[in-house]
Parts: structure tokens; sequence; C-alpha cells
């Protein structure tokens, strides 16, 4: 069974040790739940998870292969959803969806159909970016998974802006992600509905990176 | 590759729908060089020989104008991101957008030049030499700016450091371009400036890309 693994990771952002000595698994199927206070380095394991940023120390493999070796399949594999929903004002809704898909790929017109039937987005389809609030922006970036879903997800703060019935819905897509052998890692300061989800406090591992920079000061 | 285009597309949809901006940098061109001949007075012996440096030196300045949303927008609404993730080389990601962002903005200017050079009373036997330059050297206008803008993503007022990365590249495009057309109109041979633009745009072809897809990749850090 293919394994996506991060062995012994630290990371390093502006000279500022963030987290060291991280381990994960993450087996198909297999759902990640990071945790941890504001500043632990949740969204800089995303990231890292991605390929965004570089790991200053540590490993990432997937079957066993480093990821650096074929950023491109590493990349076709991956969904990410950062903080930002990537929607242009002056497109509609239904142009706004197609186009992080459309890099990956032609995109299927039931497939945009259903992007937009697992966040109840239809009846706005034609609103242009501008108009959309906070939360449904967050949706339209969250459709975006369900038309193309690739095999790894890793959202950052999800659930950021949603209502409770756009919550049930991406807690459904995620089950649905994961029951075909997809894989989940997620930010989160709220509870998710994510059942068997191993949980990875970041906590201890910033405060590890800060120990042993105070000593290397001293 | 069908990624690509979809992304080139996408661009050209959003210059579009933002008709304003798109039309910022051809218009900036033909009000600014329509002030020269009030400066300088109306002479037109002087219009005429001052033409194809106006044309070259405004249309430039035009597209520097216009650098500043290449990759900024992107940038700030995330979409740089989603890019960058895509399983494409990044190098042909800015490839894409340099391309995208000539057909928005050298192409007008190159549609607008003849009316240009109808104001200076510039002689008509120099007119083909002059697109001719232009369509080599606008492109190459545009790669030079994809590294500018992209190293300045992230930082402050990013904007105002544009020129000063991009003018000192530009210079040899504007040399050759305005010589190119000089010796057309003093009837010499302008191969040789011609294809002097048309290195300047093969070597910037392959030094954009790479370039620019490191500073991206050091924006997302």
């Amino acid at each position: 069974m293919s394994q996506f693994q991060g062995r012994n990771l630290s990371c390093m952002r502006a000279d500022r040790p963030v987290f060291a000595g991280l381990d994960f698994d993450l087996p198909a199927g297999g759902a990640l739940l990071l945790t941890g206070p504001n500043g632990s380095g949740k969204s800089s394991l995303l990231r890292l998870m991605a390929g965004l940023l570089r790991p200053s120390a540590g490993q990432l493999t997937w079957d066993g292969a480093d990821i650096e070796q074929d950023p491109e399949a590493h990349r076709a594999r991956l969904r990410y959803l950062g903080h930002l929903d990537a929607v242009k004002p002056v497109l509609s809704l239904s142009e706004n969806l197609p186009f992080a898909s459309g890099l990956h790929g032609p995109v299927a017109e039931a497939a945009l159909q259903n992007g937009l039937a697992a966040f109840a987005l239809e009846t706005l389809a034609g609103l242009p970016g501008r108009v959309l609030s906070a939360g449904q922006r967050r949706r339209l970036a969250l459709a975006r998974l369900a038309v193309s879903p690739g095999t790894l997800w890793l959202l950052d703060e999800p659930t950021v802006g949603l209502d409770t019935a756009s919550q049930a819905n991406l807690a459904r897509l995620m089950a649905a992600h994961r029951a075909q052998g997809g894989r989940v890692a997620v930010a989160t300061h709220v509870s998710l509905d994510l059942p068997g989800a191993v949980a990875l406090d970041l906590a201890p591992h910033a405060e590890a990176a800060r120990a042993a920079a105070l000593e290397h000061a001293w | 590759m069908r990624g690509i285009l979809h992304l080139i597309l996408r661009d050209l949809r959003l210059a579009l729908r933002q008709r304003a901006d798109a039309s910022l940098a051809v218009l900036f061109f033909v009000l600014t060089a329509a002030l020269f001949p009030f400066g300088v007075g109306p002479e037109p012996n002087l219009l005429a020989r001052m033409a194809p440096g106006v044309i070259w030196v405004t249309a430039l300045l035009a597209v520097l104008l216009s650098l500043e949303r290449l990759f900024l927008a992107d940038y700030e609404d995330g979409s740089l991101e989603l890019l960058i993730l895509s399983p494409h080389p990044l190098e042909l990601t800015v490839l894409a957008k340099a391309l995208a962002h000539w057909l928005t903005t050298g192409l007008p200017l190159i549609a607008a030049t003849p009316l240009i050079a109808l104001f200076y009373n510039m002689d008509a036997a120099g007119l083909p030499m002059l697109l001719l330059a232009m369509a080599l050297g606008t492109p190459s206008l545009s790669l030079i700016g994809a590294i500018g803008a992209a190293l300045t993503l992230g930082a402050r007022r990013g904007g105002v450091l544009i020129p000063l990365l991009v003018l000192p590249l530009n210079v040899p495009v504007l040399i050759f371009g305005v010589s190119a057309v000089d010796a057309a109109l003093g009837g010499l041979n302008a191969q040789p400036h011609i294809m002097f633009l048309g290195a300047l745009f093969l070597g910037f072809l392959v030094l954009a890309p790479l370039a620019g897809a490191a500073a991206l990749r050091q924006s997302m850090e």
C-alpha cells in the first residue's frame, strides 16, 4: 500500500525555527488532523507537504521516493487549499470553478455540475466573484475538490466562514474521498467530523525547535 | 499542454472583462506620444526625425506601466499558489503568462503604432520596418517584464522596484529597435539590427522563464 511519509522534518521561516523533529504517516484512505496554537507551524507543514516550501531538514516521501525527485508527479496528485480562495472578482462563479481543475486536465461538464452540487452552489453559478460572501467564496474553493479530486488533499482551515450545512457537505466529501483511497491532511482549530483521523499536535515540535535554536544561540 | 492553453485563455478573458485595465497601456502610449509635439514644437521635419525614438520609448514606458499586474493579482488572491502547484513545469507557466501579457499589451501597441507614425509625419517607407521591429521587440519587453514582475512579488511597493530592475535590460531592445527603423529610413541595410532584435528575443525566451520561475518559487517562501 502506498505511503505518504514525513521523517524528522524541520522547518525554518525567515531564519526563525517553526518546528523540528516531526514525523507523520498518511496511508491511503487516511486522514491527518493538524492541531496546535497559532504560529505552531500547521500552515507551514501543509506547504511543506505541497512542495511550496522545502524542509530545512528531514525528508518527505511518497512510496519511499523523495517527492523532490518528481515534483510534477507530486503536484499532479495533490490539491491544496490555502487561506486565499483564488476567486477572480470579474469572473462568474461557474467561470471561476474550472480554472484550478483545468490546469490538471480537461474538465467535463458533469464534473462541474458535480462540484456545484457538492456545496449547493447551483443557484449562485451566474454571480460574479465580487458579490460572493466570504463563506460562498470558501464553498467555491472547496467545490474544486469535487470537480477534480486528485489523491492528496491539503486543507488549511477549510471551515473558515462555512455555515453548518456546508461543514456537513465538506465532511461528506472528505469521507467519500477517503473511501476511494484518497488522503486528507487538515489544519484546523474547530472539531471536524473525520472518523479515524490521526491527530498530530504541532505544539511540542514547535517547542523543540525553539529550544534547539536557543541552545544553538548560547 | 492543454492546461497551459487554458491559462492563456483565462488571462485573455480576464483582460477582456477588465478592459479599462487592459486599454490603459495603449491609451498611455497614444496620449504620451501626442504630448511631445507640444513640448518640442510643431516643426514637421523635426517630428518626422524623432518619430522612431519617441514611438519606441513611449511603447517601452507603456509596457512598464502594465507590468505590475502581470503576477500581482494572482499573487494577492491565491491563484498563483494554484498555478505553482499545477503539474506543468513552472517555466511553461511563466512563458504562458508572458505570452498572455504580450497579447493584451504588446499587440495593441503594435496596432496603435501606425496612428502615431501618422501623427509624426514619419516617412511611410519606414513603417513596415517599424512594425517588424516592434513585432520582434515587444515580446522581449514582456519577457523581461515577467522577470521583474516575478522578482518584486512580496516586496512592499514592488511596483516602484520593477522599472529599476527592468529598464537596464530593456535598453538593448530600444537601441536596436530604433536603429533598425533609422537604417530603413536612411536607405541603409536594416538586417543586422533586426537580427540583433531577434537574437535578444531568443535569448530572453530562454532566460525569462527560468529566472521568472525561480523568482516565483522564492515568492512562496
